[in-house]
């Protein structure tokens, strides 16, 4: 390896991280956007507007988050005097880190470089899931020692439910995508979405895509359960203490941690980057403009396709949150331990059983696996009924009547 | 190149252990464990043994550090920390256990015959050949590892009934 190699690597690192940001600073324009529709409100639709000559404007809002960045960076710097000063101050670059380096182990798109490398993936390693996982789980580090760091109760407590929350969906998590890994035979991500070019993984293995959505938004503490930062309960959870550019490196490392969750998940499940006749027309391109203008050609498509399946799933999640209440501290505990990681193991099994007896044809195998995991999902939903129908229970009872 | 990477990624974890043993707070003491074995993750891939790396990042920077940060800041550990040392006698004991590790390291380096470094292809690490190992060669120990670590579990879910029933 020369140093010109390392100045590549360096440079790529820099531009992975910066397309990383951007992407941050637009899901929030949409989240903003999309969760004042759900909500019946307009939403930031000002900043950067383009007046056009019939008094229209257009494309009002697109400068919202240089407008929101740049409103941070003014904002005073303060580190509370009770505070562990030095931890405080690490505690969010502990936070942004792991959802950064996440991206180097995402295959974003196939774009050949020639000597049969992609450009579009920094990283080709052997134990990319693992990778991932690791990564993931790392993850936590930054809110619970911001949380202990900031010497306040509510702090406190956010960093301790993140800790715990985060402890008990990693096991889900990982079984969920341990489904997968028996499917494809491989922990390279690259030859996860090879294996998808036939039948994306969402139809074998539904019952571990499911799990892998849920157990993935509580490992980000997103909405339904964001109990780390419960406005009403904690103020603001593990990061009340901080403000300026610090709490925005925490909000910043949290939606990066999302929307690497939704690229994992379209990896893993949705196909990554293939899409119905990607090589056919890349033919073509090449055919009448060359390979470099094919190669490219085929890059970007095939970018283009995984940036729309991860705003897809971008989408459903800020429709969830728009949708589901807050679970309850119980609720959450019991969901992870006692309803996903069984159906975790149950799809283990099932995976192992199916392929073992039906290895050969991948259609037959396919749905037989997806009719098992729906026929669980059911079960399960049967199973985890509530006892009492609503007439029966009695939320408060009502003594000044009787 | 390798050796510059080795020779700080060294440093950072001596300095990680000294600093974890050093500290007085117990929060800090965790994290520079954490420093310590996020080298020794590095070390395994310099070692060429990524399955290692990314095993060691899971299960002890992930799971064990967090489990440890967790159980001091519920219980407020690092406040209490008490100057009277109940256990004085291992400070001791355990400084003349690490100076005869630290002498046979010596002895095995000086005195022992340098031997050539062991050569394998570049696949030895690799997932699938460890799990071909683990399944053939090593089954019986995978097995006994796997039913102390369920024994373990079946131990934690007893203990837990035993305290509700008392309640």
């Amino acid at each position: 390896m020369t140093w010109l190699d390392i100045v590549i690597l360096i440079v790529k690192c820099i531009v992975l991280t910066l397309a990383a940001t951007t992407m941050f600073a637009y899901f929030t324009l949409f989240e903003r956007r999309l969760l004042a529709r759900l909500q019946n409100r307009v939403g930031p639709n000002r900043a950067g507007a383009i007046p056009l000559p019939g008094g229209q404007r257009i494309l009002g809002g697109w400068l919202q988050p240089a407008a929101d960045a740049v409103k941070l960076f003014f904002k005073e710097d303060v580190v509370p005097v009770m505070a562990d000063k030095w931890v405080y101050i690490m505690a969010p670059g502990f936070a942004v880190i792991p959802a950064l380096i996440i991206w180097v182990a995402i295959p974003l798109g196939y774009w050949p470089d020639g000597a049969g490398g992609n450009l579009l993936q920094l990283a080709e390693i052997d134990v990319a899931i693992l990778y991932l996982l690791a990564v993931t789980s790392v993850g936590v580090y930054g809110i619970a020692i911001a949380g202990w760091a900031s010497n306040n109760k509510y702090s406190m407590l956010g960093g301790i439910r993140a800790t715990a929350q985060v402890i008990s969906y990693e096991l889900a998590l990982g079984l969920a995508v341990l489904g997968v890994v028996m499917q494809a035979q491989s922990f390279r991500t690259d030859t996860i979405v090879d294996a998808q070019t036939t039948l994306w993984y969402i139809v074998p293995q539904f019952l571990g895509f499911v799990i892998f959505l849920v157990a993935s938004t509580a490992e980000v503490v997103r909405a339904p359960f964001d109990l780390v930062e419960a406005e009403q309960e904690l103020v603001g959870g593990y990061n009340t203490e901080y403000g300026s550019m610090k709490f925005a490196l925490f909000f910043m490392s949290e939606y990066i941690k999302l929307i690497a969750m939704n690229a994992i998940a379209v990896t893993l499940f949705l196909g990554g980057w293939k899409v119905p006749g990607l090589q056919t027309l890349a033919d073509a391109v090449t055919a009448s403009f060359g390979a470099n203008i094919g190669n490219a050609v085929f890059g970007l498509t095939s970018l283009g396709a995984f940036l729309l399946k991860v705003t897809v799933l971008s989408f459903v999640s800020v429709w969830v949150r728009a949708t589901l209440p807050r679970v309850r501290y119980d609720q959450l505990m019991d969901l992870g331990w006692k309803v996903l990681l069984p159906l975790a193991l149950i799809n283990v099994a099932l995976t192992a059983i199916v392929n073992v007896i039906l290895p050969d044809n991948i259609w037959i195998s396919g749905i037989v696996l997806f009719v098992l995991g729906l026929a669980t999902l059911i079960g399960a939903t049967i199973l985890s009924r509530p006892k009492y129908t609503s007439s029966q229970v009695t939320m408060v009872k009502n003594n000044a009547r009787s | 190149m390798e050796l510059i990477v080795f020779a700080v990624t060294a440093v950072i974890a001596i300095i990680g252990a000294v600093a974890m043993v050093a500290s007085k707070n117990a929060v800090h003491s965790a994290l520079f464990l954490l420093l310590n074995f996020g080298a020794i993750a590095v070390l395994y891939l310099l070692l060429r043994a990524p399955f290692l790396f990314a095993t060691q990042l899971i299960i002890y920077a992930g799971a064990i550090i967090v489990l440890f940060l967790f159980v001091v800041m519920l219980l407020g550990a690092e406040r209490h920390e008490d100057n009277r040392d109940r256990l004085a006698w291992q400070r001791p004991v355990a400084l003349v256990m690490a100076g005869l590790l630290l002498a046979e390291v010596a002895y095995v380096v000086v005195a022992l015959p340098a031997q050539a470094p062991v050569t394998t292809d570049e696949g030895f690490g690799a997932p699938e050949v460890i799990a071909e190992q683990l399944f053939t060669t090593f089954l019986l120990p995978f097995q006994v590892t796997a039913f102390i670590i369920l024994a373990a579990i079946v131990g934690v879910v007893v203990l837990h009934m035993q305290e509700k029933r008392q309640v």
